[in-house]
C-alpha cells in the first residue's frame, strides 16, 4: 500500500466516525456560538469597539475551538484501543501524522467557515468582499494550528492531566500562528491589498513547513508509547 | 572536576561583579542603571545556549536512545528557565528608570516571554510523565519543536512592534561600546557559561543518581 494510501484511509476512517457520530462537529459549532456570545458580553454592545476588535477574537475563536477539538482527535483511538492497531500498521508511521493532520484540517476549517459567517452576522463586518485573500490566511492558519496540535494531541493523550498539558504545551508554540493571522486578517478588513500582508502570508507558509516536517519526522517516536 | 569548575565559576562571578561595579566606567547617559547589563545579557546569552543544549540532547536522544542526552535536555531545559526568568526580572528592573515602566509588549521582550512560556511547558510535560522513556520522548518531541520555533517567534514578534535598542554586541555592525563595558561584559558572560556549566553538570549528575533508585 502506498504511503498516501495509507494516509488517506486515516483519514476516511476519521471523516466517516465524525459523519456517523458527529460527536466533535456538532459540540464544537456550539461552542462556538457560545464564544460569540460571550465576546459579546465581555466587549459590551459598542459596534465600532467590537469590529475593531474582529480579527483577534476571531482567531482566538478559532484556537480555542482547535483546543477542544484538536485535543480530542486521538482519544477515540486510546478508548477504543485502537492505539496498539495504529502502532502495528506496517511502513512509515508518518502517513498516520499526515492523515489525523488533514481529518484535523477539515474539520477545523468547517468548524471556521461556519464561525466566519456567524461573525459576520452577529458583529456586522463586511467578511465578503476580502474572501479570497481571508480564505489563504485562514488555510494557512489552520495548518499550522493543526500541525502542532495534532502531534501534541497524539503525546498528551496518554498523559494525566491531558486537558491540561495540552493548551500550556501549544499556545507558547502558537503565538507567531496567532500574530501573524490576526495581523494579516486586521489589513485585509481595513481593505488592504494582499501584497501588504505577504511577509505575515511568507511567515504562515514557513512555519507550516517547519511545523508539518517536524511533524512527520517526530510522530513515529509519540507512537511508540 | 566538577567541583573545580564550580569554584572557577565563583571566582569567574567574583571578578564579574568586580569589573561591572569598580573596572567599568559609568555610563554617560543611563548612569548605573546600564550595570544591571553585566547581569542581563550574560544571563540571557547562557539562557539561549541552554536551548541549543535541550535542542542537542533531544535529537541525541531520538538519535541514539541514550539516557544520558535525555538528561542532557533535562537539565539544560531547567536552567534555561532560570535563566530566561532572569534576563526577564533584570531586564524589568532596569526598565523601569529607564523605559519608565516595568513592562512593555516590545518585540524582543515579548518573544523571550514566549521563550520561557514554550520551556515552562517543557518542563511541565516532564514532570507529568512518570515512565522514563515516555517522558524522554516526548520531551525530546517539545524539544526540538520549541528550538525550532525560536527564529519563527523571533519574526513574527518583531514585525509586530519594535522598541528595544537594537543589540550592541550581535548586531550587523561593530558598537560604539566602551571597550572597558566590553570587557567587563565579557568577563561576566564568561563567568555565567562557567556557572552554568557547573550547574548543569551537578543537575545531570543528581538525575543519574535518580535513576539508578
Amino acid at each position: 500500500m502506498t504511503y498516501a494510501r495509507r494516509a488517506w484511509i486515516i483519514l476516511w476512517k476519521d471523516l466517516l466516525i465524525e459523519r456517523r457520530a458527529k460527536e466533535h462537529a456538532n459540540a464544537l459549532l456550539f461552542f462556538c456560538l457560545l464564544l460569540l456570545f460571550l465576546f459579546q458580553f465581555a466587549l459590551g454592545p459598542d459596534r465600532e469597539r467590537l469590529a475593531a476588535a474582529v480579527p483577534g477574537l476571531l482567531w482566538l475563536g478559532f484556537i480555542l475551538a482547535g483546543l477542544l477539538g484538536l485535543g480530542r482527535s486521538f482519544l477515540g483511538e486510546r478508548d477504543n484501543d485502537c492505539w496498539e492497531g495504529l502502532r502495528l500498521t506496517p511502513g512509515d508511521k508518518s502517513a498516520i501524522y499526515l492523515g489525523k493532520l488533514a481529518g484535523n484540517c477539515v474539520l477545523m476549517t468547517a468548524v471556521e467557515i461556519i464561525l466566519v459567517i456567524l461573525f459576520g452576522v452577529f458583529y456586522n463586518v463586511d467578511l465578503w468582499t476580502p474572501a479570497a485573500p481571508l480564505a489563504l490566511v485562514l488555510a494557512l492558519g489552520t495548518i499550522g494550528l493543526a500541525a502542532v496540535g495534532t502531534l501534541f494531541a497524539a503525546m498528551t493523550t496518554q498523559v494525566r492531566a491531558r486537558e491540561l498539558l495540552f493548551p500550556v504545551l501549544l499556545l507558547p508554540v502558537q503565538v507567531p500562528v496567532l500574530l501573524a493571522t490576526v495581523s494579516a486578517t486586521q489589513a485585509l478588513l481595513l481593505g488592504q491589498p494582499l501584497a501588504d500582508v505577504a511577509h505575515w502570508l511568507k511567515l504562515l507558509a514557513g512555519a507550516d513547513l517547519v511545523y508539518v516536517t517536524i511533524g512527520l519526522l517526530t510522530f513515529e517516536f509519540v507512537l511508540e508509547g | 572536576m566538577t567541583r573545580a569548575l564550580g569554584w572557577l565559576a565563583v571566582l569567574g562571578l567574583v571578578v564579574g561583579i568586580a569589573a561591572g561595579f569598580g573596572y567599568a566606567p559609568r555610563e554617560a547617559i543611563q548612569g548605573n542603571v546600564q550595570r544591571i547589563m553585566y547581569l542581563h545579557v550574560p544571563a540571557v546569552l547562557t539562557a539561549y545556549l541552554a536551548f541549543g543544549l535541550v535542542l542537542a540532547g533531544s535529537i541525541g536522544y531520538l538519535a541514539t536512545r541514550r539516557p544520558g542526552w535525555d538528561r542532557l535536555a533535562a537539565a539544560a531545559g531547567e536552567l534555561g528557565v532560570l535563566f530566561t526568568g532572569l534576563t526577564i526580572v533584570s531586564g524589568s528592573i532596569w526598565g523601569k528608570p529607564t523605559w519608565g515602566t516595568w513592562w512593555t509588549w516590545d518585540a524582543r521582550l515579548t518573544s523571550t516571554a514566549v521563550l520561557f512560556m514554550v520551556y515552562v511547558g517543557y518542563l511541565l510535560l516532564r514532570s507529568l510523565i512518570e515512565d522514563p522513556d515516555a517522558r524522554a520522548r516526548y520531551a525530546a518531541v517539545v524539544g526540538i519543536l520549541g528550538a525550532v520555533n525560536i527564529p519563527i517567534v523571533h519574526f513574527s514578534v518583531k514585525w509586530w512592534r519594535a522598541l528595544h535598542q537594537p543589540s550592541t554586541i550581535l548586531g550587523p555592525e561593530r558598537s560604539p561600546i566602551d571597550p572597558a563595558i566590553g570587557l567587563a561584559l565579557f568577563v561576566n558572560w564568561v563567568a555565567f557559561t562557567l556557572l552554568f556549566a557547573y550547574f548543569l553538570s551537578r543537575r545531570m549528575e543528581i538525575a543519574r543518581l535518580e535513576e539508578q533508585t
